[in-house]
């Protein structure tokens, strides 16, 4: 059937005309009934006459489509089969049609998923509302992912709730209150055990360890090769069907590739999103907003470049990189989230340093993209200096609280923390980030900045976190320290050009080593600050000597 | 023959189309989704109609034909002859194809055969009836005129 070249991305001034509408029905004089129609409704029609003709389609572009309205019978198809496919896979709102009108197919329908069901023959007026579809489940999902959200902020530092400025959330929606409502929900709820044999199916409420189960499971199967049916065993839910974890994981998704567009968007860095292959896919860390991905860098120092950008957690690979020092964390930043919350979970560490950033943290991506850090030189000078920069990266720890996944430090096996990067924070915390390595490398921070310089001191000295690698991640002071200064600078942040410049500075920096860094650094560190600082600061503010 | 006495034939005649019940409301909707980007809208529908019907014809005929017949099949053939009907309106089409459905529920070859026979007479009766239209139609474009279009006031 003639496909219509009408992909383009969704309308949203004009809504609901530019609708885009597929069709699929197997009798052609309703399908070029059905195509009249809805253009005379200011609909985008994509008409087809096979059910998989229809699902290769969706899935060739997976967000070309609006809504479907499907024929009950077809040929090579059951209507329904079709139904479930779209909801699955799609998420698509699904209206069916029949010529058949029979309470019991329409039970069917409705029973399948359908949005609605339409009677045969059908009139204009009804296809006028179809958009209504549309828009309702724009709305639920919008409420949706709130909640998954909130769910995943509760994991967050205590004070990651605090730190949500409301007004930033979904862009500055209102659906903050929504989301708050829902959280609360979540968080009191019983557990709504969903009666099958009801008639009014009790809805599961997805609380915050029941999610985090789910997240747990995912990402042990390995975010590719996720199913319902495999996460449903995993989590060893005893009253827990697999259509709830279906949609579930619909809603994961794509609350996952909202995070991902807009990473995308913020993305233009460094192109850093590699990860360790392995690990990049089977972490999808859900519910950070920013992200900081650490690219390795082909330095054969392997120096890492930290990216923060906003992808999505896909890029959290906290775990498994036991002993490979490239871990990669990336952080996923959630622009339109107020906090940043650096919570990747981490099956077997215990989430105390989750570190919720500030929204700022969003346009921070962009400063924190150290990718440049062939830096293999920076690593070098700064390291070198410090006698002791060793982060030992243990994949856990990554995790982190900073989701940093260590640099490693030239000549040595220290991971650096994106806190390295900045020159002199991160070189004096030692290796392993304990929370006694912290005191101490607090110390030993010092003498770093020194090194680069007075104006770095000074730019750090009003952090008092010293200790800023956070490498471990259980120092928050560390994070505290190298997230400081930066807080100064979040303007800079917020342009993308901005990890530009911070590497340009990390080069220029590593010039002027000796003395005079002071300058280049500074900016670099205003770069990185970003709102890691502000962050920091609020979440620990104990910490802070 | 003159534009004006055409036309009212043509009105005339589509309305008795109505009163037998050969047509329904759709046909008319059909009419209002014509346009100007369209003008032979409701010809081309119509024309997809014949050819599917004419084909699931085909395979009812053959269907029932069989020394064992399949009922389910026969009676997805009608399902779609049913739809299709709805779809221009072809109202006594449509009806003759929801009583074939009950005999084939009952499995009753010979009842559907009867029933195929009437739906075969119901569909040619309506095709003839709408080529007739057509023609009277094209008249009066041929004559100049433009083709009146009905309104569902009655």
């Amino acid at each position: 059937m003639g496909v219509e070249s009408g992909f383009s991305s969704p309308r949203n001034d004009v809504f609901p005309a530019g609708l885009r509408v597929l069709v699929v029905d197997d009798d052609p004089t309703w399908l070029k009934i059905l195509e009249k129609m809805l253009k005379k409704c200011s609909y985008e029609v994509t008409t087809c006459c096979l059910a998989r003709e229809a699902l290769n389609l969706l899935r060739e572009r997976k967000d070309g489509y609006d809504i479907v309205i499907s024929d009950v019978n077809m040929p090579d198809m059951d209507g329904f089969k079709l139904l479930e496919h779209v909801g699955l896979e799609m998420d698509l709102p699904v209206i069916m049609m029949s010529v058949d009108g029979e309470t019991s197919r329409v039970m069917k329908g409705v029973q399948h998923g359908a949005c609605d069901y339409l009677l045969k023959p059908i009139r204009m007026k009804e296809l006028r509302n179809i958009w209504q579809h549309v828009f309702r489940k724009k709305i639920h999902e919008v409420r949706d992912i709130e909640s998954l959200e909130g769910i995943e902020s509760i994991h967050m530092t205590r004070s990651g709730s605090d730190m949500f400025d409301d007004g930033h959330l979904l862009g500055g929606e209102d659906i903050t209150s929504v989301r708050k409502r829902k959280d609360a929900d979540n968080k009191h709820d019983d557990k709504d055990l969903s009666d099958p044999s009801s008639t009014k199916k009790a809805r599961v409420v997805w609380t915050v360890d029941l999610h985090q189960k789910f997240v747990k499971a995912v990402n042990q199967i390995g975010f590719d090769k996720v199913g319902p049916k495999k996460i449903l065993d995993l989590m060893n839910v005893p009253w827990l069907t697999r259509e709830n974890v279906a949609s579930h994981l619909q809603k994961y998704r794509l609350y996952l590739s909202r995070l991902q567009k807009e990473s995308d968007i913020k993305n233009s860095f460094t192109g850093m999103n590699h990860s360790d292959p392995s690990s990049k896919d089977s972490t999808a860390s859900f519910g950070h907003h920013n992200s900081m991905n650490v690219m390795q860098d082909d330095l054969s120092n392997g120096a890492y470049s930290f990216s923060v950008n906003n992808s999505l957690a896909q890029n959290v690979d906290l775990k498994g990189h036991e002993g490979d020092r490239k871990g990669i964390t990336s952080v996923p930043v959630a622009e339109p989230k107020g906090a940043l919350s650096i919570d990747i979970p981490d099956p077997n560490k215990a989430k105390s340093s989750h570190i919720s950033f500030d929204h700022s943290l969003g346009s921070v991506d962009s400063g924190l993209n150290f990718a440049s850090f062939n830096s293999t030189n920076l690593v070098q000078y700064s390291w070198s200096k410090i006698p002791e920069i060793q982060f030992k990266q243990e994949c856990e720890p990554l995790q982190l609280e900073n989701g940093f996944s260590q640099l490693p430090l030239p000549g040595s096996h220290h991971h650096m923390q994106t806190e390295y990067l900045q020159p002199s924070a991160s070189i004096s915390s030692g290796p392993s980030i304990t929370e006694k390595e912290a005191s101490s490398s607090r110390i030993e921070v010092k003498p770093m900045y020194d090194e680069y310089g007075r104006n770095h001191v000074k730019h750090l000295s009003p952090m008092e976190a010293v200790d800023l690698f956070p490498v471990q991640s259980k120092n928050h002071t560390l994070h505290n320290q190298v997230f400081e200064p930066i807080s100064t600078s979040t303007s800079s942040m917020k342009s993308p050009d901005v990890s530009l410049n911070w590497l340009t500075d990390l080069e220029f920096a590593q010039r002027n080593l000796n003395g005079g860094a002071g300058i280049p650094f500074t900016s670099l560190s205003e770069d990185i600050q970003v709102c890691w600082l502000q962050e920091y600061s609020a979440l620990d503010k104990g910490l802070f000597a | 023959m003159e534009v004006g006495q055409m036309q009212r034939r043509l009105m005339d005649y589509t309305k008795s189309l109505f009163m037998e019940g050969f047509l329904d409301g759709q046909f008319l909707q059909l009419q209002q989704l014509q346009d100007e980007s369209n003008p032979d809208f409701v010809v081309e529908v119509v024309s997809l109609f014949f050819d599917d019907s004419e084909k699931l014809l085909n395979d009812l005929t053959m269907a029932l034909d069989q020394p064992n017949v399949d009922f389910k099949k026969v009676d997805a053939h009608v399902h779609q002859l049913k739809g299709s009907s709805s779809s221009i309106g072809a109202q006594r089409v449509k009806n003759a194809c929801i009583a074939f459905r009950n005999f084939c529920e009952e499995q009753n070859t010979e009842a559907c055969l009867r029933c195929l026979q009437q739906v075969k007479q119901e569909y040619y009766l309506a095709k003839n009836k709408l080529e007739s239209l057509f023609r009277l139609e094209q008249q009066i474009v041929a004559a100049g005129g433009s083709v009146p279009i009905m309104e569902m006031g009655f």
